[in-house]
């Protein structure tokens, strides 16, 4: 079937006085073939692409004296408990009464934990919406990422935006970790923490059947 | 015999441009790609938007899989060289120098010290099948700890990359990020694969 004509001539009709002459064809099937077994291998044994990351900082774990621990309004924080079955767990304090509130229940679809993160910072933090617009400036390239990065940090480090507790029950997994970093991203949060659950709060979870 | 021929035509097609294209395209993968590196163990990342890129050199990698079991891996032959014996002098196990030699051309590993010369001995395609425990993280036992500071005091600036599994519990994650944050490791990173933001 394939094959290269390396100047056998056409089909000359075997003329009985020259004598026999070896056709000089020479079928190359076998060399497609394994050009495609090499193709196949190498597709399957390498990887193209570098791992995507994502940066986590976490606070020093020092004892420090309770006058240099950062203090925030209680009011202005969530606290998110990672439950198992991919739900999420979340309350506000009171600002009045400085108790936790009812806990509510969402999960990571669109409509769960996202919306409720978005609606929240966009009402403490009115200047949010414009880190997209920010975005939109350094994809035409308007702007270079340095001062798109400088203005983002500038818009969430706003003192009286959302600041998001999170806290993972035993019995979440780490990919419901990852999401919730995740949605700190999405969502332009500039303040969150992870720190240890509470006895309280497993105590809320298990009111919720969620322990 | 007929006089007539049917005249027929030639069905044999030049394939040489076929074998250009295949031989292209191999020559693409050869040059653009890496071999995988052969892990004990496959992980399944969860998605994340983030796209910050992972470095390549310089990296600690702990991979953990959905049972929990920690695995160690740094690059740099020098630096394997160097921790192993380091490692060896603190728990005083021993190794000859054909095991430090295998140490340092191995990827990851995930069994404790004790048990490691055997596996070391193992040839490799043996030591993929067998199955290792992990690197102790827990409290009594944290070897993974001084794995960590170890290859932190020989290179200063390596990053730690995390690769979980998505399925993993959320106590081994809690105790390896304490082990990092008690050797001073505040800041590191999560692999992730690619998720488009909606």
């Amino acid at each position: 079937m394939s094959e290269i004509d390396s100047g056998g001539g056409g089909k000359h009709k075997g003329d009985k006085k020259r004598g026999k002459k070896m056709s000089t064809r020479v079928d190359f099937t076998p060399m497609v073939d394994l050009g495609f077994l090499l193709i196949t291998f190498f597709m399957l044994t390498t990887s193209m692409n570098k791992p995507q990351t994502m940066e986590i900082n976490m606070p020093v774990k020092e004892d420090l004296p309770p006058e240099e621990i950062t203090k925030v309004k209680a009011s202005q924080a969530v606290t998110l408990l990672l439950a198992k079955d991919n739900k999420v767990v979340y309350y506000f304090i009171n600002p009045i009464t400085g108790d936790p509130e009812t806990p509510q229940i969402t999960n990571f679809s669109k409509g769960g934990v996202r919306q409720m993160l978005l609606k929240e910072n966009k009402s403490r933090n009115p200047f949010v919406d414009s880190i997209a617009i920010y975005r939109q400036q350094l994809n035409i390239g308007q702007i270079n990422e340095a001062t798109y990065r400088s203005n983002a940090n500038r818009i969430k480090g706003f003192n009286e935006g959302l600041i998001v507790v999170i806290k993972a029950a035993d019995k979440s997994k780490y990919i419901n970790l990852i999401d919730i970093l995740d949605e700190m991203l999405i969502c332009n949060i500039g303040r969150y923490a992870i720190v240890d659950i509470t006895d309280v709060e497993l105590e809320m979870l298990k009111g919720v059947n969620l322990d | 015999m007929p006089k007539v021929k049917i005249p027929r035509k030639s069905t044999s097609v030049d394939m040489t441009a076929m074998t250009d294209v295949a031989f292209l395209l191999l020559t693409f993968f050869m040059l653009a790609t890496k071999f995988k590196p052969d892990e004990p163990v496959t992980v399944d990342t969860p998605s994340s938007i983030s796209e910050i890129k992972l470095p390549e050199s310089n990296v600690i990698l702990l991979t953990i899989d959905k049972d929990g079991r920690v695995f160690f891996g740094v690059d740099g032959q020098q630096t394997k060289e160097e921790l192993i014996k380091r490692m060896s002098a603190n728990y005083k196990v021993n190794f000859t120098p054909q095991q430090i030699k295998e140490f340092s051309l191995m990827s990851t590993f995930g069994t404790p010290i004790a048990q490691l010369p055997a596996l070391l001995d193992m040839k490799s395609e043996d030591r993929l099948r067998a199955t290792q425990a992990g690197v102790p993280c827990d409290s009594l036992n944290n070897e993974l700890a001084d794995w960590v500071w170890q290859t932190r005091l020989i290179n200063n600036n390596v990053r730690v990359a995390v690769k979980g599994d998505r399925e993993t519990n959320y106590p081994v994650i809690k105790r390896v990020i304490a082990t990092l944050q008690e050797k001073k490791v505040n800041r590191f990173n999560f692999i992730t694969s690619m998720e488009k933001p909606e």
